[in-house]
């Protein structure tokens, strides 16, 4: 490019103490992976052994189907209770407000023992017409409610409660006018929360559920309480035979993490498909990114469309 | 003091009746009233507009005709059927939710602010309701969008988000998404007011090519010109109650009325 005289021509302005700062950091973390790394009381060896062990794969496979499906079932849930809590219903209001109430203000470790001993409490479950004789079938509580359904429940339950603030937070971000423009077309108000404004809200449910479903992924290991057999408990029966706690620990944090990258790729993916329309031009995706790279086409600019 | 009961006499759709009929029609908002009886008509294929200055409760009396807002008393009749009422074996019923949708269908409303749904495009806004509401096949309504879409001269933007668009373009987009319905009458809420002034005019050309269609349309404005030159009649309101109306000539170049008067010497 040619320079014009009148440019100036300067000393950039110099950062000496970032390089310090950094050069500081770098080694303290070197320092702190070397020890671990080298500390005689972790058997390397146990890791590698155990990493896939097929007991610690069956309880990844387990934590993973406790999460997905209680994420899923709490969602629905949690619409239902949004849509309680935001109707004009006083009875449903209520019942909406005392449900949150009582699943947010008892601690989950708690939930989960509760229904882990509902036997206890019921030692049948029959369903039947309240307050007569009447019952269409009747079952013992331990036979219907396994450890693993008790812990599904637990988690289920709790998560609802979380989620329906996220849910009620997301429709009240939709603009009234949403409401009424639907309205206005013949939509009835069903079709308006389906159609127009749960579209809207997911915008903003997005990112507070995908907090929520990493926090519910590492929650599955409180079940070990009432011994469901997902990827920490199988680990502490593991090392409560071999006394290698230490190295069991690094196992399941390896798949945790693992797991919590994963699921942060499908929110990615929502977060850009409930983003259309509110983005000027949505940015490429990763894999788009690398295409870009290894084909690089000039991309055609979509001119905004403001000329008459 | 308001009476929310109505009397069994319902209006039968003639030849002859008015397409929108109000009678003695209030709403107060928390005891405050802010229609206190406003009668009026529409015959089908007129253009009326309303003036008069803000807070004078002409877009509550807009909003009343397609039931967003409930009305304490009097009535509102489009096309002979009462809104928000139905006839059943000789009484009047309050409509169910269903049946208010149902009614609303027919009656188009353009909106200040647009109220584009933000996540779907020019074409979707236009398609979703006859295909969600009314059950039209999917080609078909595509095929109807389209032609909506080239009648308010945005034919190429269909696949367009509302984002994407200026104002104007929102504007016309809202129109056809009201059209698409074939609603019977057409409101419009101070449909320029939100646009950048070089953009009125192509809002205002699609609503007087509509007009020209005839198509009946209530219009909330402050666009004297577009009253002048396309409006049948004039309504000027104030404070609820119907100040003054008649053929735009008159009401707007020998306003009888001072309160009129005032109002078109500050506007124009």
């Amino acid at each position: 490019m040619a320079r014009d005289p009148d440019d100036i021509d300067a000393v950039p302005l110099r950062h000496p103490w970032r390089w310090v700062i950094a050069v500081l950091l770098l080694l303290a973390f070197a320092g702190v992976a070397v020890s671990l790394w080298q500390n005689d009381n972790v058997n390397h060896p146990t890791i590698n052994e155990f990493i896939f062990d097929r007991r610690i794969l069956d309880g990844v496979v387990l934590t993973l189907v406790l999460t997905v499906v209680s994420m899923v079932v709490s969602t629905v849930l949690a619409v239902l209770l949004a849509v309680m809590r935001l109707s004009n219903n006083p009875v449903m209001n209520a019942l909406s407000w005392l449900y949150v109430w009582a699943f947010r203000g008892t601690p989950l470790l708690i939930q989960i023992v509760f229904w882990g001993y509902l036997g206890l409490l019921y030692a049948q479950i029959t369903l039947g017409i309240p307050f007569t004789d009447f019952s269409l079938f009747s079952v013992d509580t331990n036979t219907l409610i396994p450890a693993f359904v008790a812990g599904l429940l637990a988690l289920t339950l709790n998560q609802a409660a979380y989620s329906a603030e996220i849910v009620r937070a997301g429709m009240l971000s939709v603009d009234e006018g949403q409401y009424e423009a639907a309205y206005s077309v013949g939509m009835s108000p069903t079709f308006t929360l389906f159609k127009v404004v749960l579209p809207q809200a997911m915008r903003v449910i997005i990112p507070p559920m995908g907090n929520e479903t990493i926090s519910m992924l590492k929650n599955t290991s409180l079940l070990s309480v009432i011994a469901v057999l997902e990827v920490y408990t199988v680990a502490t029966q593991i090392s409560s035979q071999n006394l290698r706690q230490v190295e069991l620990l690094v196992v399941v944090s390896c798949w945790y993490l693992f797991l919590t990258s994963v699921l942060s790729i499908p929110q990615y993916y929502l977060e850009r498909h409930y983003g259309r329309g509110n983005a000027r031009t949505l940015p490429p995706t990763p894999l788009g990114r690398v295409w870009a790279v290894l084909r690089p086409t000039p991309r055609p600019t979509t001119p905004r469309a403001d000329a008459p | 003091m308001t009476d929310t009961r109505v009397t069994t006499a319902v209006p039968t759709a003639s030849v002859s009746a008015p397409l929108l009929s109000a009678r003695k029609v209030r709403k107060s908002f928390g005891g405050v009233e802010v229609l206190k009886g406003i009668s009026l008509e529409v015959a089908a294929g007129q253009v009326m507009c309303l003036l008069g200055p803000s807070g004078s409760g002409k877009s509550t009396f807009l909003r009343c005709i397609n039931h967003l807002e409930r009305i304490d008393g009097g009535r509102i009749s489009v096309d002979g059927e009462l809104i928000g009422y139905a006839a059943r074996h000789g009484r009047i019923f309050e409509m169910n939710r269903r049946e208010v949708a149902k009614q609303r269908g027919g009656i188009g409303m353009v909106f200040q602010r647009f109220n584009l749904f933000p996540h779907m495009t020019a074409l979707e806004n236009i398609t979703a309701a006859p295909i969600g509401v009314r059950g039209l096949a999917k080609p078909a309504a595509l095929a109807r969008g389209r032609e909506l879409l080239d009648r308010v001269g945005l034919a190429d933007l269909a696949q367009s988000y509302p984002a994407q668009l200026s104002g104007g373009q929102q504007q016309r987009v809202a129109i056809a998404r009201a059209l698409a319905m074939d609603p019977k009458l057409l409101l419009f809420d101070e449909p320029t007011s939100a646009l950048d002034p070089e953009l009125v005019g192509d809002v205002l050309d699609v609503m007087r090519a509509l007009a020209a269609d005839g198509m009946t349309m209530v219009v909330v404005t402050h666009e004297i010109g577009f009253a002048r030159g396309a409006a049948d009649e004039v309504v000027f309101m104030d404070g609820g109650v119907v100040v003054e109306s008649g053929p735009p000539a008159s009401v707007l170049d020998h306003p009888q009325n001072p309160r009129t008067k005032a109002f078109l010497d500050s506007v124009m």
